[in-house]
């Protein structure tokens, strides 16, 4: 028992050390900062929402910002500072969620691709092959006019279409490590794939798969939003930013604010997790600039 | 009076810690290059040697900076000079050749064409004379014609061909000093040898200064007039190579010599203990104080200077080397023999073994054989008792790894049986193979850096096969973990270390306590010793040697080094491409007659003493494929008779000793033509 807490003490000390080394570099700061923000944003902005988001008012179509509507409002009269601070929520939930569901198929696949080799890796390689061929957003569109647009369709959909990129990334960062003579040895021991997998190969490319997922996360954030803005996303009236924009765009000539509030979201956002991802990956000793992502 | 080359002066080069200190790598390093004097500069991994070459150079690594001390090139200081001027000099007066020629010719250009770059480069030659001056070149090193030569590509060439291509463009810009990064690591022995020999003729043929950075005492030997052993960064001795090699004065070099294993001198080396200290973790006297058997209270505070003693014409660095002036034991050196518990009966019983690496076709996969009638090892056959080393010695491609591996069950042999304990037969399928036979064979690699895990720590390492064999769990794994570690002669706080915290030897010991875990009566050992440094290789012969004392453990052991083979085996198997050539006891072995490959290979053993020279007897082409018929060796043989060896398979015959030879030459003709030289 002792043991098992003296490893999570561990563990928290090297997730402590990581994020220090990440926040010691001014991009790796702002990244972090950005990110931390919109989450914190995300998880309480309920509670303090100046105004109901879904609340039309005819009367007060297309205000311009004031001291009642910082952000002014929309075509609806509804507040546009509301729904911007409410619209990451779903965004978040679901490429978080999806962006699990792609590192650990994608991880788990790509790993064992790259363990078993031969005519299993031939074929399932060149299945995901395929698939990479088909541009995600038919694909997608194709799931969600058969099956709706829950988030329980939309998660395990985005999930499996972003997926596919880390399979080939786990692949190869698996054979940079099965060449090994500990993986040899293993082997020679007669350890099962399995256990191979978990304790020789998973600690060597773990930090690899986890910066690729990072990256993922801000790639299916801008592909929910582009559903969204296709009308296949979130149902209105929740608010989204990727709906409003889609929403706000004709108005822009005159009402800019109602499509500038949500663009400004969802582009922090995106950069945020961009430059923390980077960071992650310096601050893990992978260099994304020596990798070309696949 | 000698006209100097390059003289440097007190030249400390270190870097800036995290703390901000500033910690040296090189200290207060002077010494003179002569002209046409060829250097051997001398020092285990960490010393500072290759430092000191490329500062000859006037290069300084990123990360590192000259903190004081200039070096000269005639009248200009290399380390203040602009890198512009430094063109002027690099290649055309001072050249350098990398350790690894392979992977210092571009992969995609022509021989020709990359030396004609070079001439280019540092000499104002027009295109007809540069033809001429490539071909020149080329025969110079000795490649056979030239002409053609200069059409290929690099990988078309043999590491040892590939090491002479860097030498000629070394020479392109005919520079004054040449500097050589270990030249000769990585190549075979009989290419070694070969190649420094070149070498040594350069030298002297063009009267060019030469200076060898290698860990290797033996190729220092050969070339050097003088040598510089460095340790921690600083120069403990610096003298002629007979004074230095024949009465080393500095306990380091002594210790080092003592070390490293003879073909004249049966029996295990002494190991030295202790590593190199960190750099900048020695603040106040002798840097090698922790190490020295000669040491006393004042070699801890005071810090020794290099002194010049007159009659050897030797700088030391050390209080006591009066002691070690009259220390000539270094021949007669007590060493360990090994005295093995050999039962008779056989543990390992390799039959008739051939192993093919040819692709299946369609066909054979679908009946589940491989057709290839000239496998890469073919028809070994040989028995292992219980309690016995068997070495498996030969060049590289002479399939003895592979041998290995086919019996650890990671390669499918082709042909024959492998039978553990007389009757067992080891599966040719590692997945079919009972848990039992595989925890009875266990491995260990070359390189501890590729065979332990980098993310486990020690304790994770050692754990594995202990879970997986015996299903220990809790305290008792863990106590089971610390008695491991304590036969290899490790503390307990190894325990939360990851190998990138241990040192080479330390590395090497926790992979031998990894096999020893699972109580193996087999252990295949893999070059062991050879991405160590001679003082630790030493240690870890030692340690092997007193585990097996203590189980009665059997070792395959395979090495290309035969002076490492004749300290720990038993019986030597000498294979060329993938076929045996001889078997014996290693003490027969050693002596003649002996297969003619055997004493190519005995014959180019370089040994630490000036007066050995290596007999050149073959030529050290490489053969990619082994001959369809005949002997194996046909193609290099200096002795061979005509056809005969050509078309017909040699028999084995045993010589008085009790070796066997596979060879067409009656015993006693091997016997006559052997003695004569």
């Amino acid at each position: 028992m002792n043991n098992k807490k003296e490893k999570q003490k561990n563990i928290l000390q090297k997730i402590l050390e990581i994020l220090k080394t990440m926040a010691s570099k001014p991009s790796g700061l702002i990244g972090l900062t950005i990110l931390v923000f919109h989450v914190v944003l995300a998880i309480t902005s309920p509670l303090y929402v100046p105004h109901d988001y879904k609340a039309i008012d005819p009367t007060l179509m297309l205000t311009p910002p004031s001291s009642e509507f910082w952000f002014g409002t929309d075509s609806l009269g509804r507040d546009v500072f509301t729904r911007t601070i409410l619209g990451g929520r779903t965004a978040l939930t679901v490429t978080f969620f999806g962006s699990l569901i792609a590192l650990l198929w994608g991880g788990a696949l790509g790993i064992f691709c790259g363990l078993v080799g031969g005519k299993t890796d031939d074929i399932v390689m060149r299945i995901i092959d395929a698939f990479l061929s088909i541009p995600w957003i038919l694909a997608m569109l194709l799931i969600v006019s058969l099956l709706g647009t829950t988030t329980l369709v939309l998660i395990p959909a985005l999930g499996f279409f972003y997926g596919k990129g880390i399979v080939r990334v786990a692949r190869a960062a698996t054979h940079d490590v099965i060449a090994k003579d500990f993986i040899v040895s293993a082997r020679a021991r007669g350890h099962s794939n399995f256990s191979i997998i978990w304790n020789e190969i998973l600690p060597n490319v773990r930090d690899a798969i986890m910066v690729e997922g990072a990256m993922r996360w801000s790639w299916m954030l801008l592909g929910f939003s582009s559903l969204s803005f296709l009308g296949f996303g979130v149902s209105p009236p929740t608010p989204d930013w990727g709906l409003m924009i889609s929403n706000a765009r004709g108005l822009m000539s005159f009402a800019y604010w109602a499509v500038l509030a949500p663009i400004f979201g969802l582009s922090t956002l995106i950069i945020g997790i961009n430059l923390t991802a980077d960071a992650f990956a310096k601050a893990l000793g992978i260099d994304r600039s020596t990798k070309a992502p696949v | 009076m000698k006209t100097s080359v390059q003289e440097i002066k007190d030249l400390t080069i270190g870097f800036q810690s995290q703390k901000g200190e500033q910690i040296s790598i090189l200290k207060n390093i002077s010494t003179t290059i002569n002209k046409g004097e060829t250097v051997g500069i001398v020092g285990e991994s960490g010393s500072g040697k290759s430092t000191l070459a490329l500062a000859m150079m006037g290069y300084v690594k990123h990360g590192l900076f000259t903190i004081s001390g200039q070096c000269m090139f005639h009248s200009n200081n290399l380390l203040e000079m602009k890198n512009k001027e430094l063109e002027t000099i690099r290649g055309r007066k001072i050249a350098m050749i990398p350790q690894n020629a392979g992977q210092s010719l571009t992969p995609n250009l022509k021989i020709g064409y990359q030396i004609d770059e070079a001439l280019k480069l540092h000499t104002d030659l027009k295109k007809e004379d540069r033809d001429k001056k490539i071909s020149e070149l080329l025969n110079k090193v000795r490649l056979p014609s030239p002409d053609t030569m200069a059409q290929r590509y690099p990988h078309e060439l043999s590491g040892g061909q590939q090491q002479r291509v860097a030498v000629a463009m070394a020479l392109a810009g005919s520079p004054e000093l040449l500097l050589l990064d270990e030249p000769t690591t990585g190549l075979d022995v009989t290419t070694q040898a070969h190649v420094l020999e070149l070498l040594n003729f350069i030298a002297k043929d063009t009267d060019t200064s030469m200076v060898y950075v290698s860990h290797d005492l033996g190729a220092i030997a050969q070339v050097s007039d003088r040598v510089i052993v460095m340790y921690s960064g600083e120069i403990v001795l610096d003298g002629p190579v007979r004074s230095i090699l024949k009465n080393p004065i500095h306990p380091y070099t002594y210790g080092l010599l003592k070390s490293i294993p003879k073909l004249t001198l049966p029996g295990l080396p002494n190991s030295m203990s202790g590593s190199q200290p960190q750099p900048g973790s020695i603040k106040s006297g002798c840097s090698f104080y922790e190490r020295c058997e000669f040491s006393d209270d004042n070699c801890k505070i005071k810090t020794p200077t290099l002194e010049y003693i007159n009659d050897l014409n030797t700088y030391v660095r050390c209080f006591k080397h009066k002691e070690l002036t009259n220390q000539n034991d270094l021949n007669s050196q007590t060493v360990k023999s090994i005295e093995n518990k050999i039962l008779k009966n056989e543990i390992l019983d390799l039959s008739n073994v051939s192993i093919s690496y040819a692709k299946q076709k369609f066909l054979e996969q679908l009946f589940n054989k491989i057709e290839d009638n000239n496998p890469t090892v073919k028809d070994i056959d040989i028995n292992i008792n219980k309690g016995e080393t068997l070495a498996l010695v030969g060049e590289s491609g002479s399939g003895k790894s592979t041998i290995l591996k086919s019996i650890a069950g990671l390669l499918k042999t082709k042909d024959g049986i492998i039978k553990f304990e007389k009757d067992k037969v080891l599966s040719n399928d590692l997945k079919e193979r009972d848990n039992s036979y595989l925890r009875a064979i266990q491995l260990i690699f070359q390189n501890p850096d590729e065979s332990l895990n980098p993310n486990h720590t020690v304790e994770e390492i050692i754990s594995q096969p202990l879970r997986l064999y015996f299903g220990l769990k809790g305290q008792e794994l863990k106590n089971k973990i610390i008695e491991v570690l304590d036969k290899v002669r490790l503390g307990e706080f190894y325990l939360t270390r990851y190998p990138r915290q241990l040192s080479g030897g330390e590395k090497q010991r926790v992979a031998v306590a990894r096999a020893f875990a699972a109580k193996p009566d087999i252990i295949l050992c893999d070059e062991v010793t050879s991405a160590l440094d001679v003082s630790v290789q030493a240690a870890v012969l030692n340690l092997l040697q007193e585990l097996k004392e203590d189980f009665g453990t059997t070792y395959v052991f395979v090495s290309h080094d035969l002076a490492v083979v004749r300290a720990i085996s038993d019986r030597v198997a000498v294979l060329y491409q993938g076929r045996l050539c001889e078997i014996g006891p290693s003490k027969n072995v050693y002596k003649f007659p002996s297969h003619p490959y055997t004493e190519v290979l005995l014959g180019a053993v370089l040994e630490p003493d000036p007066d050995i020279k290596p007999k050149l007897v073959a030529e050290d082409i490489v053969e990619e494929k082994p001959p369809e018929n005949g002997c194996s060796f046909q193609g290099r043989c200096p002795r061979i008779l005509g056809d005969i060896c050509k078309n017909e398979v040699p028999p084995w015959q045993t010589s008085e000793s009790g070796n066997l030879i596979r060879c067409h030459i009656k015993i006693d003709d091997l016997k006559n033509q052997q003695s004569l030289n």
